[in-house]
């Protein structure tokens, strides 16, 4: 019986091995994101860019404002482009921008506000990309509109003037 | 013409194989006559690809564009270097590398074998032609370096610029040597498994083949990442990339190949390590070919995303293995342990700790690479599994793995006391303190670091003092150690006083920091055969008043038409410095990437040290 069952065990394990290697074959594997929306914000802790208290998002997430959750990074140059479309949202009222600054170094991040300008409310620092992972983020830069603790929308890449547009409608 | 000569040249190769094959099934009986047949044909075979391989090199030589390879690889204005390197730098190409290496390693194994048993020469002879064949099917059938192209266009399409590298002109090759190695390894252990023929001899025979492909294997990693540091432009040299990954699993099998063989060498012990690490890494060689080149994982190394070639290479490589398995679990007889008992404290414990460490390892990176395939056939969920991954789950177990790696080269085999405690001990007062001192003074605040950092240099003063005291005893093993410690060590001091700035800066800008300042003094256009270069003129001052030039390069290749960044590398004993610059679309300036790294240099002289170990282990009588 032991003699058995090794074989079976390890020609089980690889006949698995090949149904899903058969099947990743066939997958397109240029990304296809699945945009999350109607999906609960995760939860993290994080450390602030500019204060040392440690935050925790279900006590600073409130049920009835708009927030802007936007990931950047000093070294990404899209996030240059889009500095200008958060600035402008930054006006708005009912709107908090939240900066996620993704795999980067406190210092370029610093100056990279300095020389652009700080359009954010609160920047959490995210050194290991790990909570932008669990926002379900394909790179730098993205953006998701949150209401109510969930995703109302998902802005893959920099933001654009049809995006501002559709996100100031979406928080009247 | 070449290209008829290459492809004809190779069908006789293909029809070789059979004959080889037939000629060793009916031989086996009575194989004593065997020798003047099979060797010749070996022979035969492997100048029939030599003679392919050869007419791919001057159709690209010669940029025949008739030929689809060397149309979608090749460009007139290329270099010569660049086309001859430009051979290997596709998929058909490279499959053809491969295959040549293969039968030229046969016709090797057989010529260095001669005192081995016959039988065992020919049943390895006959799987390393079921491997030799499957290579032939799969370029003759999916992948012909040879298709013709009508009507003949006037111009190829080019090589990838990034490609056009010496050190990537030679990693291909070097790379391979190691892999094909493995596949002398693997059909060899299954030969020698099914007419039970594993013993001392066997192992001191195989040995040299280990030994051979680790070194070419470590050596094309390096090669790889050595590229990689200065052509990616991150300034980085080893990303964890799942295509890095995969020639990092069959270098941890192999490295612990190398250890189990030297013991079943001289205590005939662990046969079954042995013959499951031989198929294992020729397996993770395979199946890290198959993920490349399937176009699963996506990268430099994709060359054409063809699902009927990935399920060619699938269904060979899980051939390969269920037959593996199937002779594994048919012949395989357990040790018969009481003879060759062994205590607790000895050379062969402390060689089992570190095998089941660096399958621990393995199994990490294994897991790293391929969950994210996983998850995506079963939940279609996309991750991606970054460096913290990796650097959670193996630094930490590094700790005993180095412990065990010091004390163990010094236990006798069987059974050992400790000789000379009181050397080990203050050896590690001072290690400790050292480590201390530094974790300290640096104000690091880890824990885990200052342990880590302790017993490398533990390992480090051992090996070290080894060395400078035993002389030649075992002079391969401790290189290698020591090798492996100051790796250890360049990387982590490479880590910590690592520096960046990352700006943008036009003509003229000038960029304070606190440590220096770069001023941007001009850019110089050239024009080259085969790109245009922007030449970038930097000068770096730092608080002391010392100023350095550093000039960046930006290349627009023509043909294709694509943009790469060459970084300017100051390298000298204790630092490199790091500067690319990168063009910023639609923007006057350029982003500047300034890095100072310590101990680079460090990083490739240690791989070089721990070659250079095994070298030694090979060439010594």
């Amino acid at each position: 019986m032991k003699k058995r069952f090794y074989p079976i065990v390890f020609t089980f394990i690889f006949i698995i091995f090949f149904i899903v290697f058969y099947k990743s074959l066939k997958n397109s594997n240029i990304y296809t994101p699945r945009i999350g929306i109607n999906k609960e914000i995760p939860s993290f802790n994080a450390k602030q860019l500019n204060e040392r208290k440690e935050v925790y998002s279900k006590e600073f997430f409130k049920k009835d404002e708009f927030y802007l959750i936007n990931i950047w990074s000093s070294w990404c140059i899209p996030c240059r482009e889009e500095h200008i479309f958060l600035k402008n949202l930054s006006n708005e009222k009912n709107l908090k921008i939240v900066g996620l600054n993704y795999k980067d170094k406190i210092k370029n991040a610093k100056f990279f506000l300095e020389d652009l300008g700080d359009p954010y409310d609160i920047i959490f620092l995210d050194p290991n990309g790990i909570i932008a992972i669990e926002w379900g983020a394909y790179g730098v830069p993205e953006s998701y509109l949150v209401k109510k603790n969930m995703i109302v929308k998902k802005i893959i890449g920099p933001l654009s003037e049809s995006s501002v547009i559709e996100i100031k409608r979406l928080i009247k | 013409m070449a290209s008829l000569i290459g492809f004809n040249a190779l069908i006789f190769g293909a029809c070789s194989s059979l004959v080889i094959g037939f000629f060793s099934v009916i031989n086996f009986r009575n194989p004593k006559k065997l020798d003047k047949k099979i060797i010749p044909l070996t022979f035969l075979q492997f100048i029939f690809v030599f003679v392919s391989f050869l007419g791919l090199i001057i159709s690209f030589i010669a940029s025949d564009f008739s030929n689809e390879t060397v149309f979608n690889n090749s460009h007139t204005t290329k270099p010569l270097f660049y086309k001859i390197s430009g051979t290997w730098g596709n998929h058909e190409g490279s499959l053809l590398l491969w295959l040549l290496v293969l039968t030229l390693f046969i016709f090797l194994f057989l010529l260095k074998s001669r005192e081995q048993k016959l039988e065992y020469r020919l049943l390895t002879l006959l799987f390393q032609q079921i491997i030799i064949i499957g290579f032939f099917v799969f370029l003759l059938k999916t992948s012909s370096p040879f298709n013709y192209i009508y009507p003949i266009p006037d111009e190829g399409l080019g090589l990838n610029p990034i490609l056009q590298d010496p050190a990537l002109a030679i990693h291909p090759p070097v790379l391979y040597l190691g892999y094909v190695g493995t596949s002398i390894i693997f059909s060899s252990a299954l030969s020698a498994m099914s007419l039970n023929y594993i013993s001392k001899e066997w192992a001191k025979h195989i040995k040299v083949w280990v030994f051979t492909s680790w070194i070419f294997l470590t050596l094309g990693i390096l090669l790889g990442s050595i590229w990689a540091y200065y052509e990616l432009g991150w300034g980085g040299f080893w990303f964890w990339d799942p295509v890095e990954n995969v020639s990092l699993m069959p270098w941890f099998a192999l490295t612990t190949l190398i250890h189990c063989i030297l013991v079943l060498e001289k205590r005939l012990l662990l046969k079954s390590w042995v013959i499951i690490l031989s198929i294992t890494t020729f397996t993770l060689s395979m199946s890290g070919t198959f993920l490349v080149r399937s176009g699963i994982l996506n990268s430099v190394h994709t060359f054409a995303n063809d699902p009927e070639r990935g399920l060619f290479i699938l269904i060979f490589l899980f051939s390969l293995i269920f037959l593996s398995l199937f002779i594994f679990f048919f012949f395989h007889n357990r040790e018969t342990v009481y003879q060759n008992s062994f205590s607790l404290l000895s050379k062969e414990t402390s060689i089992l700790i570190n095998n089941w460490f660096m399958m621990y390892f393995l199994s990490v990176v294994l897991v790293g690479t391929l969950y994210p395939i996983f998850l995506d056939v079963i939940s279609s969920e996309k991750i991606s599994v970054g460096p913290p991954f990796y650097h959670k789950l193996i630094v930490p177990f590094l700790i005993p793995f180095l412990l065990a790696m010091t004390i163990g080269p010094k236990l006798k085999w069987i059974k050992s006391g400790l000789s000379n405690k009181i050397n080990l001990i203050i050896f590690f007062i001072i290690s400790l303190s050292l480590s201390i001192f530094i974790v300290v003074n640096l104000e690091i605040k880890f824990l885990l670091n200052s342990i880590l950092i302790a017993f490398i240099f533990y390992l480090f003063f051992i090996s070290l003092s080894d060395l400078l005291v035993k002389r030649l005893n075992n002079l391969a093993q401790n290189m290698a150690h020591l090798g492996f410690s100051l790796f250890l060590l360049s990387i982590i001091f490479n880590s910590i006083f690592s520096n960046e700035v990352i700006t943008n800066l036009k003509v003229g800008d000038t960029f304070q920091s606190e440590k220096f300042k770069i001023h941007f003094e001009n850019l110089e256009q050239k024009k080259e055969k085969n790109f245009e270069s922007f030449i970038g003129k930097f000068i770096i001052e730092n608080t002391t008043g010392d100023t350095e030039i550093m000039m960046p390069e930006l290349r627009i290749y023509n043909q294709p038409n694509i943009a790469t960044s060459e970084a300017f590398i100051k390298t000298n004993i204790f630092t490199d410095k790091f500067m690319t610059m990168n063009l910023v679309q639609n923007k006057e300036y350029l982003n500047i990437r300034y890095q100072i790294k310590p101990f680079m240099l460090w990083i490739w002289l240690s791989i070089l040290m721990i070659v250079s170990g095994g070298l030694i282990s090979l060439f010594k009588k």
